[in-house]
């Protein structure tokens, strides 16, 4: 590398992490979430835990804020607008906000890893080593969304006592005390589907999986799909709303597309579209 | 009232006395001392066995408040470290002779409260048996740590230090190890006389001892400011509002030397009464210590309202806010009691009458180290609860488990320090020598030769004692 070359093409060096390291992405898996369908029913949150084995901590540990939900349902209330408190009539007032690992292109929680327990997969993925992790949590304080859980004790007795511990996929592991985890975009359906599709000899089709928040949404508020396929439904919703990677700030022609990214200013370059919601007054 | 630093007609003799007595018969006081360290840390003990058996859980560490106390105090601890390299490197280097009665002690504290402070990254971990995949060692699968990681260059950084201070301590020990050796029967003779490393005192051994001794001061400096640097960069590599500050590697180095000088206080006023050192720790030297200390609150101050300062006219809507959540926020009794002992209790460093009075500058010591501690759980514990996600905003308080651990911690530094009292001469005696020799010839010089001839005069039957011809070649 010239120095010419360094300061000609620097800009294309800390542009690096839109390609995440990689110079050619497999995959590039993303969501689209509308806010407008979404009506808090918590199903994905449910079939999240079943899918994803994990671990129910009860009542008194959930108030401690030792929960495991990868996937919750923020709830908002604005500001009162008929008059009153409007958390009385949460029809009137709440808005939900599904929150999952937003899988962020330039994550803030790699880095920051002193094993490398968390990297950057070629499927675009935000991938955690449940068996390299340490535990030294930086990871999750480095995450702006707050989306890393930890595991504060050991859950499998608690959380699956027999028979229950049948229930379980086998698909993933149960993690044990000590260990980081979060969202993996269902990374076990994405294994399955890739694998079948090679021994096929083929491409993954678009909508032939589904993660199991996806799957389970009553009105279909979660697309899921790869955002590097330019006929998948996924990127289709992103680019109506006008919304690319890579990118801290969109510049929309038209002012009423509701696609965001949440709290994309920071850079992080997250794949989760979210569609505003829309609220007559 | 006592205006030099030492009395300069202090024989060479009642010097060796004064310090090898201080190392013998351990009175009834330092037993309580020594049982009550121990009774600290085995609360820790037990709180560790616990935390280890049942899950980080119990330390009420949560989502998001990721981190605690155990952060903090591993932060305190660094920063307590870097007194001893400030007295005896830089003030070595700087030609500050009066560091000379009372750098030993403050360097024995700098490799004490590292290893207090290496701890706490280890007990915080989840999975503390797996907590040597953060170096760097040699593994057929071919895994490397993350060299991207603050973390790991924490891991670096520290075990450099450790290695460079407890190497520099020894060092600087070996004249003095010496006289124990020529003074001392029994397990002491054979243990100062492995340590001594066959020193005679002669000119050649002088010279190779002055020359890396510079160099080991020479090193350290630069390491010192790097290793408070680099636990700093744990903040403000991130990007967390309230931790992704550009002033916060100054401000940390800032804080490190205040809360260091401040420990140097508190220690030289426990030493000088308990071992009658009132010849060597004097009030002067006392008064030179409080003005550094000063000094360096001052500038600690100074770059609290930088931060401040580019907090409130940058344009981080949420760093804006964490910081008046921190002035009028739960943390804020917290946070203004910091401010308070930090930069407010400073002051009375500036009062010669409050300076020269003991049991005041022993509790303003205390005091400014509970503001320095303050400080560090300010930086972590504010952010964890209030940032960008206001889903996750929330506090959570320790439990008694961290603050049995951060309680043990005072009572580990305190025993490691203890027994390092009493095995090895907490007032390097051979510098003290060379302070009193310079200062006698350079106010009575015919005095001084009369003297030094004295001294120097082997005397029937016994070999010259080392240590007691301050020799200042190649210094
Ligand atoms: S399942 Fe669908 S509707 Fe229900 S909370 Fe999740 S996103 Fe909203």
């Amino acid at each position: 590398m010239s120095l010419k070359n360094l300061l000609g093409d620097w800009s294309k060096y800390r542009k690096g992490h839109e390609e995440g390291g990689f110079h050619k992405y497999e995959h590039m898996w993303g969501l689209a979430i509308d806010l407008n369908k979404c009506i808090g029913c918590n199903a994905c949150s449910v079939a999240c835990y079943a899918e994803n084995n994990l671990a129910v901590v009860g009542k008194d540990k959930m108030l401690s804020n030792q929960g495991m939900h990868w996937l919750r349902i923020e709830r908002y209330w604005d500001e009162p607008q008929l008059g009153g408190d409007d958390r009385d009539f949460q029809e009137r007032g709440a808005s939900f906000l599904p929150m999952m690992c937003q899988q962020c292109n330039a994550a803030t929680c790699e880095p920051v890893c002193p094993v490398a327990a968390t990297y950057h997969t070629p499927d675009g993925l935000n991938a955690q080593v449940y068996n390299r992790c340490i535990g030294s949590r930086y990871c999750s304080n480095n995450c702006p969304y707050r989306l890393r859980y930890f595991n504060f004790y050991s859950y499998y007795e608690s959380s699956w006592p027999a028979p229950l511990h049948m229930q379980l996929n086998p698909d993933l592991s149960v993690r044990d005390k000590g260990v980081m985890e979060k969202c993996t975009f269902c990374v076990q359906r994405i294994r399955t589907a890739k694998d079948t599709a090679r021994a096929e000899n083929r491409k993954v089709i678009d909508g032939e999986f589904n993660t199991a928040c996806a799957q389970s949404c009553p009105t279909k508020a979660i697309t899921f799909g790869d955002m590097l396929n330019p006929d998948s439904a996924v990127s289709k919703k992103w680019k109506a709303q006008q919304v690319e990677l890579g990118k801290a700030e969109q510049h929309k022609a038209n002012r009423d597309l509701r696609g965001y990214r949440v709290l994309e200013g920071l850079n992080t370059d997250p794949k989760v579209l979210y569609l505003e919601r829309v609220r007559e007054v | 009232m006592q205006t030099k630093d030492i009395n300069e007609n202090i024989e060479w003799a009642k010097i060796n006395a004064d310090v090898l007595r201080s190392m013998e018969n351990p009175r009834i006081g330092y037993w309580i001392a020594v049982a009550t360290c121990i009774a600290m840390v085995s609360c820790a003990v037990v709180a560790e066995i616990y935390q280890y058996q049942t899950g980080i859980g119990v330390a009420n560490l949560s989502w998001p408040q990721m981190w605690g106390l155990y952060i903090a105090t591993f932060v305190f601890w660094i920063g307590m470290s870097h007194s001893g390299t400030l007295l005896s490197a830089i003030l070595h280097i700087v030609h500050a002779d009066w560091r000379k009665p009372i750098y030993r002690f403050a360097e024995a504290m700098t490799t004490f409260s590292l290893m207090t402070a290496g701890l706490f990254p280890i007990i915080h971990l989840g999975r503390v048996w797996n907590m040597y995949w953060v170096l760097p060692y040699v593994s057929d699968r071919g895994i490397w740590p993350n060299f991207r990681s603050p973390l790991s260059w924490d891991a670096f950084a520290i075990t450099t230090y450790l290695t460079s201070s407890a190497l520099f301590l020894f060092i600087g020990m070996i004249p003095d190890l010496a006289i124990c050796r020529d003074n001392a029967r029994g397990w002491r003779q054979k243990l100062y006389t492995v340590l001594s490393l066959g020193w005679q005192g002669d000119d050649r051994q002088w010279r190779h001892f002055r020359k890396i001794y510079l160099l080991m001061a020479c090193f350290l400096i630069p390491l010192a400011v790097s290793v408070h640097s680099i636990v700093s960069a744990d903040f403000s590599m991130s990007i967390m509002p309230g931790w992704h500050v550009t002033t916060f590697p100054p401000y940390f180095v800032a804080g490190a030397l205040y809360s260091g000088c401040a420990a140097i206080i508190t220690l030289f006023i426990i030493l000088r009464y308990f071992f009658r050192f009132e010849e060597y720790m004097t009030i002067p030297i006392l008064e030179k210590i409080c003005k550094l200390t000063f000094a360096i609150a001052m500038v600690w101050s100074y770059l609290n309202l930088v931060e401040f300062a580019a907090t409130w006219y940058g344009h981080d809507q949420v760093a804006k806010e964490l910081l008046l959540w921190k002035f009028n926020g739960p943390y804020a009794p917290f946070f203004w009691t910091m401010l308070f002992c930090g930069s407010v209790m400073p002051f009375a460093l500036a009062f010669e009458k409050l300076r020269r009075h003991l049991p005041t500058m022993f509790v303003v010591s205390l005091l400014l180290n509970l503001g320095m501690w303050l400080e560090r759980w300010m930086i972590v514990g504010p952010t964890l609860s209030l940032s960008y996600e206001p889903f996750a905003w929330d506090i959570n308080w320790p439990s008694m488990v961290q603050w049995a651990i951060v309680f043990g911690s005072f009572g580990w530094f305190g025993l490691l320090f203890l027994v390092f009292v009493k095995v090895f001469p907490s007032v390097s005696m051979y510098e003290v020598k060379e302070m009193v020799f310079h200062r006698r010839r350079a106010h009575r010089p015919d005095f001084a030769v009369e003297l030094h001839r004295r001294a120097t005069d082997p005397q029937p039957g016994r070999s010259p004692q080392p240590g007691q011809n301050p020799s200042t070649e190649g210094a």
